[in-house]
């Protein structure tokens, strides 16, 4: 990668979607019956798993075009957050995300740092910690 | 269909040898019941041994039958106890005009009494322990297995399984990409993370212990573990993603895998790996400390060619991963169809779905010869290594799907460029892939077409489709299901 960039999410290594491949991406998942949600925060921590919801998951709309609104009306209200789709299967078996996929980030994105507490012997415990972001 | 010889009463219990069908173990009119587990069998019989009581043999030897009549029997309820042979089939294409001497599939039904709740070395102890020696068979293959819902309850199932693996890897939508470390044998510890640092700070989820790598004098296990999770958490930092290193702690003795397996989550790895060597007891045990520690659980299928890969004799794969799925691990190698090892494509797609499906429906083109309900037992992510690399990434979607690990070894350290410039390749080549796929394109045409427009914006890759533009592995399988005409792909 010519930029370290956070590469969470399905479509992380490469350029970033332009809207017309996101909302391709948002056809697929609404045409499976998955529910589309929206998802937007300042902190990429790996272990950050409860993003802030744009709404609730989208369970009734079957129109693209609507999804696609709603990412744009939350990149519009937090550009300098990261945005993502997450598409939700409900069917047995599965309940849980299908594709989860970032479609904005911040400008310059905030890093990792890793730290290191030496403990027992030679072993080390690891600590990432989110810097550049609003603290949460 | 064989009629029933079946005697009963004093004459069947006088003393001395009776034809198995005599003695109860073939039954043609017996309908399978919900809970009875029931066997497909592959059985050649020796010349001159008439197939039905060969397959009756079958039944008798691995249930309740000895080489005699034994009146003990008379105090059991052995007529519950006796596997009962209900049907043999002819193999197509064997025998007289055939490619090979006469086969015939035997459907074998064994009460739910006759195992132990979840146990699968009392359950393999019965199906396959005496009987594949058993003299009057030239050769004995099982060649898939249904599991009553009733049994099945009884295991604990992948200790993690894809859906929840996915949920704490924060990775959906796509496979996951994984990579051997390579050289497998001789690297320092400190080398060795050195490989896993730059294959997993370029873009893999995973890396991986080969199965051979234990603790040997070039590098102790300890050694291996500590600079692996520095690199396991260094690429963590870099990529903002979770990172994982399949560290093998299979050993001589029990204590010894808990030892190596407790320090790994110490040092907080998310996975462990074991090779199918060790055992089922000991896989099942691994499985109860991986849910209890919240690991996941590969599972390296070591050994399995030498009683799977052979159509006439030995235990099909398939059945082999059913029962890892009860045993509890959450990885299993399975097969790439476009590697370099053994792999036709309705086979290893049998045997995907062994592993993921939660209803698996009898599919004989694809080797599967029963209905199995999997009543939620959690699904066992297939692992595809060996031989594959970017170029192919538009087949391997195309016939693996998007549940599943792929590992590029070779194909990630042997990139010109070097091992990030390898893992970047392969992770730019599958999100291309998917994005097109979920685009509507067709894949398997315009596969090369994608991968050359990813490569565009990817040098790396461009690189890898050069490199290995011709290499691919195009030979006969050995193992392919016997009611379609033979498919290899090419490549």
């Amino acid at each position: 990668m010519s930029a370290r960039r956070i590469t969470q999410g399905t479509f992380s290594f490469l350029p970033d979607l332009s809207d017309e491949q996101i909302a391709a991406q948002l056809k697929y998942c609404l045409g499976k019956g998955w529910a589309v949600n929206v998802e937007h925060t300042d902190d990429p921590h790996p272990r950050n798993t409860y993003w802030e919801m744009w709404g609730q998951p989208m369970f009734d709309l079957r129109d693209p075009a609507g999804a696609m609104q709603e990412v744009r009306a939350c990149r519009e209200a937090f550009p300098g957050h990261y945005v993502r789709v997450s598409a939700f299967d409900a069917s047995h078996g599965v309940e849980s995300i299908r594709l989860s996929f970032i479609v904005n980030r911040p400008d310059p994105e905030p890093t990792l740092r890793l730290q290191r507490t030496e403990t027992r012997g030679r072993s080390v415990r690891y600590t990432l910690a989110t810097r550049g972001a609003g603290e949460r | 269909m064989a009629e029933s010889l079946e005697v009963r009463g004093a004459e069947r219990y006088r003393s001395g040898v009776l034809a198995y069908r005599r003695m109860g173990y073939w039954q043609p009119d017996y309908e399978p019941a919900e809970t009875d587990l029931v066997c497909c069998f592959r059985i050649t019989p020796q010349a001159g041994v008439d197939p039905v009581e060969a397959a009756a043999a079958v039944a008798g030897e691995s249930s309740t039958a000895t080489w005699t009549v034994v009146w003990t029997d008379r105090l059991t309820a052995c007529e519950k106890y006796r596997a009962k042979c209900y049907r043999v089939d002819p193999v197509p294409n064997t025998g007289e005009g055939g490619e090979r001497e006469a086969e015939y599939f035997a459907y074998i039904a064994y009460d739910l009494d006759l195992f132990e709740p979840g146990s699968i070395a009392n359950l393999t102890a019965s199906i396959i322990g005496n009987v594949f020696g058993f003299k009057p068979l030239k050769a004995l293959r099982l060649e898939d297995m249904r599991v009553p819902v009733a049994y099945l309850k009884t295991f604990q199932g992948p200790a993690t399984g894809i859906v929840v693996e996915r949920e704490r890897l924060d990775k959906f939508g796509r496979p996951l990409l994984g990579a051997t470390v390579k050289p497998k044998l001789g690297l320092s510890g400190r080398n060795y993370g050195r490989v896993v640092y730059e294959a997993l700070s370029g873009g893999l989820d995973f890396t991986k212990d080969d199965e051979n790598i234990n603790s040997q004098p070039f590098m102790h296990w300890r050694e291996r573990f500590l600079y692996c999770m520095e690199a396991v958490n260094r690429a963590a930092a870099v990529s903002g993603e979770i990172k994982g290193t399949y560290l093998n702690v299979t050993a001589a003795t029990m204590e010894d895998m808990y030892e190596r397996a407790e320090f790994a989550r110490e040092l907080g790895s998310v996975i462990v790996m074991i090779d199918l060597v060790v055992g089922y007891t000991a896989i099942q045990s691994m499985a109860r400390w991986a849910r209890d520690n919240d690991m996941i659980l590969h599972l390296h299928r070591a050994g399995h060619s030498t009683y799977t890969r052979q159509k006439s004799h030995g235990v099909a794969f398939r059945v082999i991963a059913k029962w890892m799925r009860m045993a509890g691990v959450d990885h299993i190698h399975a097969g790439t169809v476009v590697g370099k090892l053994e792999g036709d494509p309705n086979t290893v797609r049998g045997i995907y779905d062994t592993c993921r499906d939660t209803v698996t429906p009898l599919c004989l083109e694809h080797g599967i010869f029963f209905d199995q309900d999997w009543a939620s037992l959690n699904k066992l992510m297939p692992v595809a290594s060996g031989g594959i690399h970017a170029g192919q990434m538009h087949q391997l979607l195309h016939y693996l799907d998007e549940d599943v690990v792929l590992q590029f070894g070779g194909g990630t350290i042997g990139h010109p460029q070097g091992i990030q410039a390898g893992a970047e390749a392969n992770r730019v080549a599958l999100e291309a892939m998917v994005l097109a796929r979920n685009e509507g394109r067709d894949l398997w045409n315009e596969g090369p077409q994608i991968l050359a427009g990813a490569a565009r914006h990817c040098a790396p890759l461009a690189s890898a489709l050069e490199v290995w533009k011709d290499v691919s592995f195009d030979y006969a399988s050995t193992d392919t299901p016997d009611f379609v005409p033979l498919a290899t792909p090419a490549a």
